[in-house]
């Protein structure tokens, strides 16, 4: 179904149902040794994140069977649209209610000290009943520390930059808002300040002067 | 003021003088390179002092001139415009190279062009390699970027958080007590040992998101020389894998994300060969094509800044002496690129 960069994505059947079955096939680039710990680190770790997300409230697929030895997770197949592929069409007030809606799960899941690690619109899914799930956690991490929040925030700015440049800044502030909203405005002022400082210690940023 | 009937005979010389290098390229409007004289500044140890570099510059910045054009074959009035690498960089030698680009636009009295050097290794790299709209990785000693075009900019895709992957392996070889000569970095030099290492040992995996951090990678690969219960050459093996697989991970990410299908790599990273190597596999299983630009235009070098400087002078961006300064943090992700026809990229 798709061939992501770090895993396969297959749309099958299993036991009747429609499931996505998500395979973390070898990397021949890739040293065996760093390989195997590499996959089986993440099909690991990435259901019982998936999980806990759940339990904090934030829509994510159903987990139905995990195989370490073959890297491979069996999942709920989610039907909707990427948030990627429908921001760009979305009015300008549909735009920011969505941002903030998804400002509000990463809170939530902030909140719970859960890091998605790769906060990007390809890997949050909008389905018809108007719900937002999260996917693909296999980069992700548990922690409180405000580091870990703001990396995974200036993630999610990097990606609105990048692919949806035009309204990158009102969209990012919707979802700091919504984002603000579950977090209090206190931890949310204080991730912002993290993310700056991120930003600055980027090399060559304006900001940081010269 | 058109010069259309004499522009196959016109030339755009480049300086590029960001760190360690003093370049001089010479190309004509059609993209031929007459001319690209390289002066490496090489310290007796340690990193590179910017001001001992940028004094290195202004020392050889007029033979280096004198031999590009030599070299060309050309006679200075053929010079149409000066371009120069204005950043980012090191301050003292950008600023080298920048005083020898206006004096030298002054005396022919014609315009200055500066050029973004992270753009200039991508722009250099499209012309030797034929692609036309890569994902390219850009890896040196103070650059890691994984940059592509999209909507009207190059866009970074994924960066290093800290420090560049040639400064993290040029630290290392100097924590390991190996010394560079000239054409044999430390980089070379670890790859050669790596070459006999057998044993892998772990450390840590640090990619967050589409970025990279090599820092703490660092640190663990240097206490495990302090340990001494390690050979050296498994130390350099385990460095070099681990390293090239998180690179490898994030140029497979943006290649995912953008589908593109050209991979280019370049910087002097490039040039190590497992890593060429491991791009080439990514690149493979993506039905995409790989091409590693040539050491000789992807180290830093001039002729890059003057083709850039063409691309940028045909759009008729050239920029007043007065407001030459330097830009020490230019990103390439500020830089206006029109001479990168949406028509010619895929949309992502």
């Amino acid at each position: 179904m798709k061939k992501g960069a770090e895993a396969n994505l297959y749309l099958e059947e299993w036991h009747g149902r429609k499931v996505i079955m998500k395979r973390r096939l070898a990397k021949a680039y890739r040293l065996s040794q760093l390989d195997s710990t590499v996959r089986a680190q993440r099909t690991l770790h990435e259901p019982l994140l998936i999980h806990r997300a759940k339990e904090a409230g934030v829509p994510t697929p159903t987990i139905f069977m995990v195989d370490l030895a073959d890297s491979n997770i069996i999942m709920e197949y989610v039907e909707g649209k990427q948030v990627k592929q429908v921001l760009n069409g979305l009015s300008p007030k549909e735009k920011l209610l969505l941002c903030r809606h998804i400002g509000s799960l990463i809170g939530r899941l902030h909140k719970n000290g859960i890091i998605h690690g790769d906060l990007t619109t390809s890997n949050m899914v909008l389905t018809c009943a108007g719900k937002i799930y999260f996917v693909d956690f296999g980069l992700g991490e548990y922690s409180d520390e405000l580091e870990a929040r703001g990396v995974d925030l200036h993630l999610m700015k990097r990606a609105l930059q990048s692919t949806h440049y035009k309204y990158a800044k009102e969209c990012f502030g919707a979802v700091m808002r919504g984002y603000a909203r579950v977090v209090g405005e206190e931890t949310a002022k204080n991730v912002l300040g993290k993310i700056s400082e991120i930003e600055r210690r980027g090399r060559y940023v304006a900001e940081r002067g010269e | 003021m058109p010069k259309t009937t004499s522009r196959n005979q016109q030339y755009i010389l480049g300086i590029e003088s960001t760190a360690d290098d003093f370049s001089v390229g010479i190309i004509s409007f059609d993209g031929k390179i007459t001319a690209n004289i390289i002066s490496a500044f090489m310290p007796e140890e340690g990193g590179i002092h910017p001001r001992e570099a940028a004094r290195h510059h202004a020392e050889v910045a007029g033979e280096v001139i004198e031999e590009a054009f030599k070299k060309a074959k050309i006679h200075p009035n053929q010079i149409e415009a000066v371009a120069f690498s204005q950043g980012p960089g090191l301050g003292p030698c950008l600023r080298t190279g920048a005083t020898a680009a206006r004096a030298l636009a002054s005396y022919l009295h014609v315009p200055l062009v500066g050029v973004n050097h992270s753009i200039a290794h991508i722009e250099i790299g499209k012309l030797i390699t034929g692609a036309r709209d890569p994902v390219t990785l850009y890896v040196s000693g103070g650059n890691t970027i994984v940059s592509a075009f999209d909507a009207g900019r190059y866009r970074i895709f994924g960066e290093t958080l800290d420090i560049a992957v040639g400064n993290c392996l040029d630290v290392f070889g100097r924590e390991a007590g190996l010394r560079q000569k000239a054409g044999m970095p430390f980089g070379a030099i670890i790859e050669k040992l790596a070459s006999q290492g057998k044993t892998f040992i772990p450390l840590p995996f640090s990619i967050k998101g589409m970025d990279l951090s090599f820092s703490g990678l660092l640190t663990a690969a240097v206490e495990l020389l302090r340990d001494k219960k390690h050979r050296l050459e498994d130390i350099c093996f385990s460095l070099q894998e681990t390293v090239f697989s998180m690179l490898a991970e994030v140029t497979e990410r943006a290649l995912a994300h953008t589908e593109k299908n050209e991979v280019v790599l370049t910087g002097g990273v490039g040039a190590n060969i497992k890593l060429q190597s491991m791009i080439k596999a990514i690149a493979d299983e993506h039905n995409t094509s790989f091409s590693a630009v040539p050491t000789e235009f992807a180290i830093d070098n001039g002729a890059m800044i003057a083709w850039t400087g063409v691309l940028a002078y045909n759009h008729g961006i050239t920029v007043p002496l007065g407001k030459s300064m330097v830009r020490l943090k230019w990103r390439l992700d500020e830089v206006y690129v029109p001479w990168v026809r949406e028509a010619e990229t895929q949309t992502c």
